[in-house]
């Protein structure tokens, strides 16, 4: 328990410590108060913007189309990835697209899904979607076709069908897998929303940055970028507990060290 | 007792590897009765998890023939104990040991009854609920025997399942599999490194050459049963034996080393 405080705590240090040598180089005249505004500035700016009224509806309305596009993209990515994985058929029918899409920057489809889509939610949404896709794909598919042959073995032994085999043996076994591509597919999601609201959005948190940049209001700007990083950490969290929840075997490194730390004591 | 389960003729197994053929064991001639517990001893890579591979079915035998004798179609013909850690790390212990009831759809409250059963003949009572990681190598070996014997095959394929344990825990499991073997007399083929732990188990003993393996010699077991492990060890009569199949067995696991190049002892 005090090891976990401990822990805690040190994690604190580092970002304090950035934001205090921020303050101080701007109040020496270090970093230049245009472009990189104090800390106090900024928590200013935030205050502003939430009494306002549009930091809340900002991020509202930001946070709904990377959860959709999130969702969609891990659904369709984790039915491409099994059935890539189980079926020899669907790797053969799929994995040349696959791997010749995947290098394809997700920006330079914009355009495309734009006059595919619109300008509205829906090309958004499906821009998120896409960037998503991918990595959940390739880890699913991994994950799959990975199985140790032992554990397929076993479960042929014991007269598992092939439905049964999948859904005792190589799902649970792609598991942890699965689990990095979404965590991947959400730093995704988060990276590719900013491009996303570039056009055709009066609201969200890559809007902003737009539009203060037209204003040249750089503290707003950073109001901005650090609620994505913010973002980025709570998803990435909540992904984590989710993967502790639903894959209570694995035993992570970490554990593992917890572990023997204990035995030492 | 004296009615035949598995006959095998000239049986051959051969490998293609980097477009060379690798012959794994050939001229096999056997036949294993029902109820019989025998072993398989030989140098390593001569060939015995090939052998036990094919007779599970998990393999296809280059040439020759092989026969075995399927009594009752509701029950599964065979149970494989693997050699290296095979039980699933996302299940818990009880799921485990149900694994082959699970999948042949054996009612929950019969499931249930029979998997109690082999938690206290291998002492886990305590430990159903809890997941491999928990376990120490004895017990994950201990419930992979457990499974294969809860399944109630008619023949139980075993490679080398104590091999990977401490001297006392072998004693102890061994002792347990006598027990458990004896209940209720199933044909087993049993492979092991362990001149001892055959002569203590086994009706009949079976030594495979150096690689390429074929059988080259055979020895009947004859201690009555039910045995006690310490009386048979301190008899003269086991001291001969041991003494007699490792002369043997010591001329092709010489052979073999010199065949990758060491020199014999
Ligand atoms: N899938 C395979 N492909 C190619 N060669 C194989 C394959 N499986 C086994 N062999 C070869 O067949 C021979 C016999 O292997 P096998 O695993 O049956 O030996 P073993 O008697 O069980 O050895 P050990 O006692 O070390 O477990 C070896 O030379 C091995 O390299
Ligand atoms: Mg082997």
């Amino acid at each position: 328990m005090n090891n976990k405080i401990y822990q805690k705590t040190l994690e604190m240090i580092p970002p304090l410590s950035l934001l205090l040598l921020w303050e101080l180089f701007v109040l020496i005249a270090v970093l230049d108060a245009r472009f990189f505004p104090a800390p106090h500035v900024i928590l200013i700016s935030l205050w502003e913007q939430i009494t306002l009224g549009y930091y809340w509806h900002d991020v509202s309305s930001s946070l709904i189309r990377i959860t959709l596009g999130f969702v969609i993209g891990s659904v369709v990515g984790v039915a491409i990835g099994i059935s890539i994985g189980i079926s020899s058929l669907c790797r053969a029918l799929f994995e040349p697209i696959v791997a010749a899409t995947f290098p394809i920057p997700k920006l330079a489809l914009m355009p495309l899904i734009i006059l595919l889509f619109g300008l509205d939610e829906l090309g958004k949404v499906i821009v998120i979607a896409i960037g998503v896709l991918f990595p959940v794909i390739i880890q699913t598919t991994a994950g799959i076709s990975n199985v140790d042959q032992t554990y397929k073995e076993v479960a042929y032994n014991y007269g598992a069908s092939r439905w049964n085999y999948f859904k005792t043996v190589a799902l649970p076994a792609a598991a942890p897998s699965i689990f990095i591509g979404l965590k991947l597919g959400s730093g995704m999601a988060i990276l590719l929303i900013v491009a996303a609201e570039m056009q055709g959005a009066s609201a969200g948190i890559g809007y902003r940055i737009w539009s203060a940049y037209s204003l040249f209001d750089i503290p707003t700007m950073f109001v901005a970028l650090s609620t994505i990083a913010l973002l980025g950490y709570l998803s990435y969290t909540v992904i984590e507990k989710l993967e502790h929840r639903v894959i209570s075997w694995h035993r992570s490194p970490q554990k593992e060290r917890d572990a023997s730390g204990k035995n030492k004591d | 007792m004296q009615v035949e389960k598995i006959r095998i003729e000239q049986l051959r197994k051969q490998f293609v590897k980097k477009n060379k053929m690798v012959e794994a064991f050939h001229s096999i001639s056997l036949q294993i009765k029902d109820g019989e517990f025998v072993s398989i001893v030989g140098p390593s890579g001569c060939g015995k998890t090939t052998l036990l591979r094919v007779i599970a079915g998990l393999e296809l035998p280059t040439s020759g023939t092989m026969h075995i004798q399927h009594h009752d179609s509701n029950q599964p013909l065979n149970a494989m104990v693997f050699q290296e850690h095979s039980i699933f790390p996302w299940m818990t212990v009880r799921e485990n040991i149900a694994y082959g009831l699970t999948m042949r759809k054996v009612p929950p409250s019969i499931k249930k009854s029979i998997v109690d059963h082999y938690l206290l003949k291998i002492n886990m009572v305590n430990f159903a609920e809890s997941y491999p990681h928990q376990l120490s190598g004895g017990m994950k070996q201990r419930v992979s025997v457990a499974r294969a014997f809860a399944n109630d095959p008619e023949i139980l394929l075993m490679d080398e399942p104590f091999t990977a344990l401490d001297e006392q825990n072998r004693l102890l499991i061994q002792q347990e599999l006598l027990k458990i073997w004896e209940e209720n007399q199933k044909t087993v083929v049993f492979i092991t490194h362990s001149i001892e732990e055959a002569i203590l188990l086994s009706d009949r003993i079976i030594m495979m050459s150096a690689h390429p393996g074929t059988l080259i010699a055979e020895y009947e077991i004859p201690f009555p049963r039910p045995r006690k492990i310490e009386e048979i060890r301190s008899s003269t009569f086991y001291k001969n034996m041991f003494n007699e199949i490792w002369m043997q067995l010591k001329e092709e696991v010489e052979k073999s080393r010199s065949m990758e190049g060491m020199l014999p002892i």
